[in-house]
C-alpha cells in the first residue's frame, strides 16, 4: 500500500517529513541548490543565476513532489465529504493551518486564515475590519514606503468610510522617519499598516517598537510580512501585532496560497467580507449567521493544494533553519553591497543600517530596463521598475531602480557575476 | 551576444547617446504626452503641422535605450511627412517590432529596420512603440495644443 492511500492517525499522509540538503548546523549552498530543480537550468544559453527572489522565490523539489501527491493520489474537496479521500484531504489542509500557525507564533490556529496572498489579506482586512471599525476622521498611518497592496488598500477603505489615511515620511537613507512617525501616531489613529521589510530598498523597519507605540494608542496594528516572512524568524506575538500578512509563492511555496494571522480576539468581531460556502453556521433565503473565524473569511473551496505545498514548504525552510538562512543571506547581501557598490556609476538607492536580502540600485545613464536586458543576457535574473513602490520612486526622484535579491541557495559566485555583469552593460552602453 | 546586438544595434545605441530633435519646440502647435506605467517611462511628443505637412517633430522625456532611439529616429522620419504617410509609417513600424516583418516593407521603413531585434523580447515592444502612439496621440488632436 503507497503511503496516500493511508489515512493515518492524527495525519493525512499528504504531509510527508521533509528533508532538505542541508544538514542541522551545516549548512551547505551546494547542497541546498541541488533541492531546486530550476537552478541547474539555463537561461538565453547561461546558468541561471536567480536574483529576483523578492518577486517569487523558486520551489524546492518537496514542494513541488506535495502538490503533484496531493493531485495524483489525495485530491478532493474538503469538509462535509463524508469518504475517505476528502477526510484526508481535510486533514491535510488543517495540518496545513497549524503548520503554519507553528510558523508565525500564532497562539491557536484559528487565528491564520488562508487567502490567496498578501495582497488579498489586507485587502480582507480593510474590508472587513476597516469598514465596521473605521469612522469619519479615523486615521489610518502607513508609510511611505509601502508597497502598493499595503496603500491602495486603505485608499480605498479611506474613500469608504471617511478615514484619513497618513503616510510617515522616510529619509534619505530609506529608513522610516521615525520622529515623524511619533508625531503622526495620535490620539485618532485607528490603524497603523507597516511593512516589516521594504519590498523596493530592503529597510528592515522597527516594527516591534512600532506596534508598541501604536497599541499604547489604541491602535490596531497590520505587519506586511510579504518579505520579512521568508528571511526572518517570525513570532506574531513577539512583534505585537494585530494582523501579519505573508505569501505562499515567496516562501518557496506555491503560488495562490497567502496567510492572514489575526489576533482571535478580533477576527471574532470581524464580519464576513466575501458570502459563499464554507463560511457560514445557518443559511435561510433571507438571512444567515456566520461560522467562527477562520472558516468565516474563507468563502468558497480554498486553496488546498496550495496550502499543503505551502506547508511543505515552511517544513522544509525549518528544516534549514532561519540562523543559516540569515547567516548566509547577510554574507551575500554584504558582498553585494561591496561590489556592486564599487561598479563606477553604481548607486544604491536604500542604505539603511538594518536591512536584508534586497538590494536597490541605480546606474548613471543607463535606464534599469536596458541594464536588466543586458544582465538577462548572462542569465542574470533582476527586476527592474518601481516595485509596486511608486511613492518610494518619487522620493527617491528617479523613475525605477535595478533590485537584486537573494535567497538561501544564492551563491557568492553569482553576487560576483553580477557585478561582472554591471560592467558589462557599461561596455555595451559606453 | 547575437539578440542582445541584434537588440541593442549600433545606431540605436548611438541615437541613445545623442538623441535627435530632443527639445522643448516653442512653436508647436500639437502636443501629446505617453507614459508606460509599467516602467515609469515617459515621452512628450511635439509636432508642428502646417499645409498638411509634419514640419517639424520633437521629443522630450525619460526611458531607456530603446524608447529614446525610437523617439528620435521616429522625430526625424516623420518630418516632412503628412500626417496619413506618418500613421501608414507607425503601421509599418509597429509590424516590425511585434514580429511581422515580412508586411513591413524594408522601403518604407528605411532606418527604422535597425529596430527589428526588438520582437524577440515582447517586453520591450512597448518602449519602441510609446513615441509613435503618443505621436499618433498628437496628430489626432483636434484642437491645437497651447
Amino acid at each position: 500500500m503507497g503511503k496516500a492511500e493511508v489515512v493515518e492517525l492524527g495525519g493525512s499522509g499528504l504531509l510527508e517529513r521533509v528533508s532538505s540538503g542541508a544538514r542541522p548546523g551545516r549548512f551547505s549552498v551546494d547542497a541546498v541548490r541541488r533541492d531546486f530543480p530550476i537552478l541547474g537550468t539555463t537561461v538565453r544559453g547561461r546558468p541561471l543565476i536567480y536574483l529576483d527572489n523578492a518577486a517569487t522565490s523558486q520551489k524546492p523539489q518537496a514542494v513541488i513532489d506535495a502538490i503533484v501527491r496531493f493531485y495524483a493520489m489525495g485530491n478532493a474537496n474538503i469538509h462535509r465529504g463524508v469518504y475517505a479521500l476528502s477526510e484526508q484531504a481535510t486533514v491535510a489542509y488543517d495540518e496545513a493551518r497549524r503548520r503554519v500557525a507553528r510558523f508565525l507564533g500564532a497562539e491557536s490556529p484559528a487565528e491564520i486564515v488562508f487567502t490567496r496572498g498578501t495582497t488579498e489579506s489586507i485587502n480582507l482586512v480593510a474590508q472587513s475590519w476597516g469598514r465596521a471599525a473605521l469612522r469619519p476622521g479615523d486615521e489610518i498611518l502607513v508609510t511611505a514606503m509601502e508597497h502598493h497592496s499595503n496603500l491602495i488598500p486603505w485608499q480605498l477603505v479611506a474613500e469608504q468610510t471617511g478615514a484619513v489615511l497618513r503616510a510617515c515620511p522616510i529619509t534619505q537613507q530609506g529608513e522610516l522617519d521615525l520622529e515623524a512617525w511619533h508625531r503622526l501616531l495620535g490620539d485618532r489613529t485607528r490603524l497603523v499598516a507597516v511593512t516589516h521589510l521594504s519590498n523596493a530598498l530592503g529597510t528592515l523597519n522597527p516594527v516591534r517598537e512600532l506596534a508598541e507605540a501604536a497599541r499604547a494608542r489604541g491602535a490596531v496594528v497590520l505587519v506586511d510580512g510579504a518579505q520579512s516572512a521568508p528571511h526572518l524568524p517570525i513570532d506574531v506575538q513577539a512583534l505585537g501585532c494585530d494582523f501579519f500578512a505573508c505569501s505562499g509563492h515567496k516562501l518557496y511555496g506555491p503560488t495562490g496560497v497567502g496567510v492572514l494571522y489575526g489576533r482571535a480576539e478580533l477576527l471574532q468581531r470581524m464580519p464576513p467580507w466575501q458570502g459563499g460556502g464554507g463560511m457560514i453556521a445557518s443559511v435561510t433565503l433571507e438571512r444567515s449567521t456566520w461560522a467562527e473565524p477562520p472558516a468565516r473569511f474563507e468563502a468558497g473551496t480554498p486553496p488546498i493544494a496550495e496550502a499543503i505545498g505551502l506547508a511543505t514548504a515552511l517544513d522544509y525552510v525549518d528544516e534549514i533553519g532561519f540562523e543559516a538562512i540569515t547567516a548566509w543571506e547577510d554574507a551575500l547581501l554584504h558582498l553585494a553591497v561591496e561590489r556592486v557598490g564599487a561598479v563606477p556609476g553604481v548607486r544604491l538607492v536604500g542604505t539603511a543600517p538594518r536591512r536584508a536580502a534586497v538590494l536597490s540600485f541605480v546606474v548613471d545613464g543607463i535606464h534599469p530596463h536596458d541594464v536588466g536586458a543586458v544582465l538577462d543576457d548572462q542569465g542574470i535574473a533582476v527586476r527592474a521598475g518601481h516595485h509596486c513602490a511608486q511613492p518610494v520612486m518619487r522620493h527617491f526622484g528617479i523613475p525605477a531602480t535595478l533590485r537584486a535579491s537573494f535567497a538561501f541557495y544564492n551563491t557568492l559566485d553569482e553576487v560576483e557575476a553580477l557585478a561582472r555583469g554591471l560592467r558589462r552593460v557599461q561596455e555595451v552602453f559606453a | 551576444m547575437t539578440g542582445l546586438s541584434e537588440l541593442y544595434q549600433n545606431v540605436i545605441l548611438e541615437h541613445n547617446r545623442s538623441p535627435r530633435n530632443y527639445r522643448l519646440m516653442a512653436d508647436a502647435n500639437r502636443e501629446a504626452q505617453g507614459h508606460n506605467p509599467l516602467c515609469g517611462d515617459q515621452v512628450t511628443v511635439r509636432l508642428k503641422v502646417e499645409d498638411g505637412r509634419i514640419q517639424d517633430a520633437a521629443f522630450q522625456g525619460m526611458g531607456c535605450a530603446i524608447s529614446r532611439a525610437s523617439a528620435s529616429l521616429m522625430t526625424a522620419a516623420v518630418k516632412g511627412q503628412t500626417p496619413q504617410q506618418a500613421t501608414e509609417l507607425f503601421q509599418q513600424f509597429h509590424r516590425l517590432v511585434t514580429g511581422h516583418p515580412e508586411a513591413a516593407d524594408p522601403e518604407t521603413l528605411g532606418k527604422l529596420a535597425v529596430f527589428s531585434g526588438v520582437s524577440a523580447y515582447p517586453i520591450r515592444v512597448k518602449c519602441a512603440s510609446l513615441p509613435w502612439h503618443t505621436m499618433k496621440a498628437a496628430l489626432d488632436q483636434t484642437r491645437e495644443a497651447d
